[in-house]
């Protein structure tokens, strides 16, 4: 017996022992539980976030919109509708009343008035300046006010004690450059349509979204637990793509996780169940 | 005298051997009943039921790779993945080439994994 048929009976055995074996496929749903227990709160308040990146999406208002109507449906937490804040502009005009005399800019000795940005010098018309936070640096100066538990506990006690989201929210354009799979398609000698995978170097642009998510007790004014996620998503520089959607398509990815925080999810999938 | 003591011994083997393994062969075809009854349950959605069926299987037979493959399934889908971890592994530890195994095993793997991931961030 040569070689070639031995492994010849070899695989007709195995294709025969995979045939008589019998499977099942089943569909499961895989319990995640949650990361954080919240059964201590009825009611959760989206206060607001600090937004930066683009200009083009208002990261604040549509993250407290998308949050709010995402927990609305998947949580037992009853949402309470409030204005939401615009925690930026808050932490300038506390900056505005603590600010030192202008003989020592930004020459505070303690730290509480380090962490406070420096004083917006008002414009010619006599209103502020808009703030523009473009940068993870940027961000830096404003988070203070996360670790202001009198604030929070304030605020709670305005809505009796809630679970408080908080956080920041930086959604910048993207740029790079590299090789990307593609497909090609051509037409053989006999006119049929054939598909051949290569790599191409592609200029591509897009956007990162990198929420920051606080959770806060609303009772205490307390940090109960933060997280920050991050996802990014590239287009061919030929394509253009609104900020609007790109965010929209980023926080489709993020959602699950912040839903994973105050609820058990449910990961469905299939597995196979053997005789 | 030394040829009826190997004489007995090979009598004896020869009545022996065939019991133990008619004895594995009914415990393999007791703890398949199970296996093939917690089938039915998985697919009418009764994971508990399932689950208990395949438990008596790998306590009848400990050596059979789909009971521990399905046993492991049912945990994963109550949530509990320290037992399903520990019953996938026993499955493909019995039977290493059986992709099917593997293939769950994997996906199991990738939930839990991530899972695990998030809450230790």
């Amino acid at each position: 017996m040569t070689a070639r048929s031995a492994a010849a009976i070899v695989s007709l055995a195995l294709a025969g022992t995979v045939a008589c074996t019998s499977f099942y496929e089943i569909p499961i749903e895989t319990p995640i539980q949650p990361k954080m227990d919240v059964s201590m709160f009825q009611r959760v308040l989206i206060a607001g976030f600090i937004g930066g990146g683009t200009e083009d999406v208002d990261t604040n208002l549509e993250t407290v919109r998308l949050l709010r109507s995402q927990l609305r449906t998947k949580s037992s937490l009853r949402v309470i509708e409030a204005e939401a804040l615009q925690l930026a502009e808050i932490i300038r005009d506390q900056a505005k009343t603590e600010a030192p005399l202008p003989s020592s800019p930004g020459g505070a000795a303690d730290g509480q008035q380090q962490a406070a940005p420096a004083p917006v010098p008002p414009l010619p018309n006599g209103g502020p300046e808009p703030i523009r936070i473009r940068n993870e640096k940027d961000l830096e100066k404003y988070q203070s006010i996360f670790s202001d538990v009198s604030f929070w506990k304030k605020l709670g006690e305005e809505y009796q004690g809630p679970l408080i989201i908080t956080g920041t929210v930086l959604f910048s354009p993207l740029a790079t450059a590299g090789y990307v799979p593609i497909e090609r398609e051509y037409f053989d000698q006999l006119g049929r349509r054939r598909v051949i995978q290569s790599r191409a170097y592609q200029e591509r642009k897009g956007f990162t979204l990198q929420p920051k998510l606080i959770y806060i007790d609303g009772r205490t004014g307390a940090t109960l637990y933060s997280e920050t996620l991050r996802e990014e998503v590239l287009y061919s520089a030929q394509t253009n793509t609104p900020a609007l959607s790109s965010y929209f398509e980023l926080m489709d990815k993020l959602i699950p996780s912040f839903l994973n925080t105050l609820s058990m999810q449910k990961i469905r999938g299939t597995r196979v169940l053997v005789k | 005298m030394l040829v009826r003591a190997v004489v007995l011994a090979a009598a004896l083997g020869a009545i022996v051997l065939p019991a133990r393994e008619a004895a594995a062969r009914d415990a393999r075809s007791d703890a398949k009943e199970q296996v093939e009854f917690g089938i039915k349950v998985a697919q009418n959605g009764l994971w508990k039921e399932a689950a208990y069926r395949w438990e008596r299987a790998v306590q009848i037979d400990p050596t059979y790779g789909a009971a521990w493959n399905n046993l492991a399934i049912a945990y994963e889908q109550q949530g509990n993945f320290e037992k399903a971890r520990e019953a996938y592994e026993k499955a493909v530890t019995l039977e290493p080439k059986n992709l099917l195994f593997r293939q769950n095993y994997d996906l199991f793997k990738e939930i839990n994994d991530r899972a695990k991931r998030r809450r230790d961030r």
